[in-house]
């Protein structure tokens, strides 16, 4: 019982970075939103796992974890590049 | 594990998925509707983290990992950089997009009209789980020793499928890599030629 309210919440709480990433007027507010999703998702993931009967499920989302900040970091590069193009 | 108690698993199951789809449509939408191209960029890197957790509650792990390691990881690497050597605004279309959405939308409901004739999700009679899918089932933990039959077959059993793919995108990561290079140094060298 209690996974499945951790998991709806869960999920709510990814409509709401979803909607953030889809209004979002700046490329941070995207970025935040981004990241934050990857986070949820990975509690999502382990969520699901003690949910189905399968423990095993937390390895797959340490494993998202560590996947998560490459797209964040690659953005990040991406703002910095373009910062410093602007200024030249 | 008593029956019913499996029943409600499977169904909350079914539910997390529809919802996951919803996610996954209202992302595809929003990134073909926005015109900031770093936006829609970021948008499909959410998309495919949301995929990559539809094929992990349909127990799909490997296609997971590819899915976010590829989709969400590089693949946002190399559209921001892209990007970053064209433009940042999509450019408005001067023409009318109703008959290739006409298109589009006639070919959808076709593919959706041929789902119609296929066996139902999981059944176990589908001519797909007929063929050799039995025969993984039986042996693939005693000849491979993998607990996970995906795994079994993608890694063992149609290990030179797989060995083939990885060559396939070996080569295509350098291909993009050398032109991405490629294009940097030429813009460099005009640059500094403007400066003499």
């Amino acid at each position: 019982m209690i996974f499945m309210v951790a998991s709806a919440a869960l999920l709510f709480t990814i409509l709401l970075g979803l909607t953030r990433a889809f209004a979002g007027p700046t490329v941070y507010d995207r970025l935040l939103a981004v990241n934050n999703m990857g986070t949820k998702i990975v509690l999502l993931i382990a969520v699901i796992g003690f949910l189905m009967g399968r423990p095993d499920f937390v390895d797959i989302s340490l494993l998202y974890a560590l996947l998560n900040f490459i797209g964040t970091i690659a953005v990040l590069r991406f703002v910095k590049q373009q910062r410093r193009h602007a200024d030249e | 594990m008593d029956q019913k108690k499996y029943k409600g698993e499977k169904k909350i199951d079914l539910y997390i998925n529809i919802i996951i789809l919803i996610f996954v449509l209202l992302t595809g939408i929003a990134a073909v509707w926005l015109r900031n191209l770093v936006a829609s960029a970021m948008l499909l890197g959410i998309y495919s983290l949301l995929m990559a957790t539809l094929w992990v509650v349909l127990d799909a792990v490997d296609v997971a990992f590819t899915e976010a390691a590829v989709g969400a990881g590089i693949t946002t690497a190399l559209l921001l950089f892209s990007i970053w050597l064209t433009g940042k605004h999509e450019k408005k279309s001067t023409k009318k997009p109703w008959l290739p959405l006409i298109g589009v939308i006639a070919t959808g409901g076709l593919l959706i009209f041929g789902t119609i004739g296929m066996p139902d999700f999981g059944d176990p009679n589908a001519p797909a789980h007929l063929h050799v899918a039995p025969y993984y089932l039986q042996y693939s933990v005693s000849q491979t020793t993998s607990p996970n039959v995906v795994t079994a077959v993608l890694a063992s059993y149609r290990g030179f499928d797989t060995l083939g793919e990885v060559t396939v995108i070996f080569t295509a990561g350098i291909g993009v890599l050398a032109l991405l290079t490629g294009l940097r140094r030429r813009r460099r060298s005009q640059k500094l030629e403007i400066k003499k």
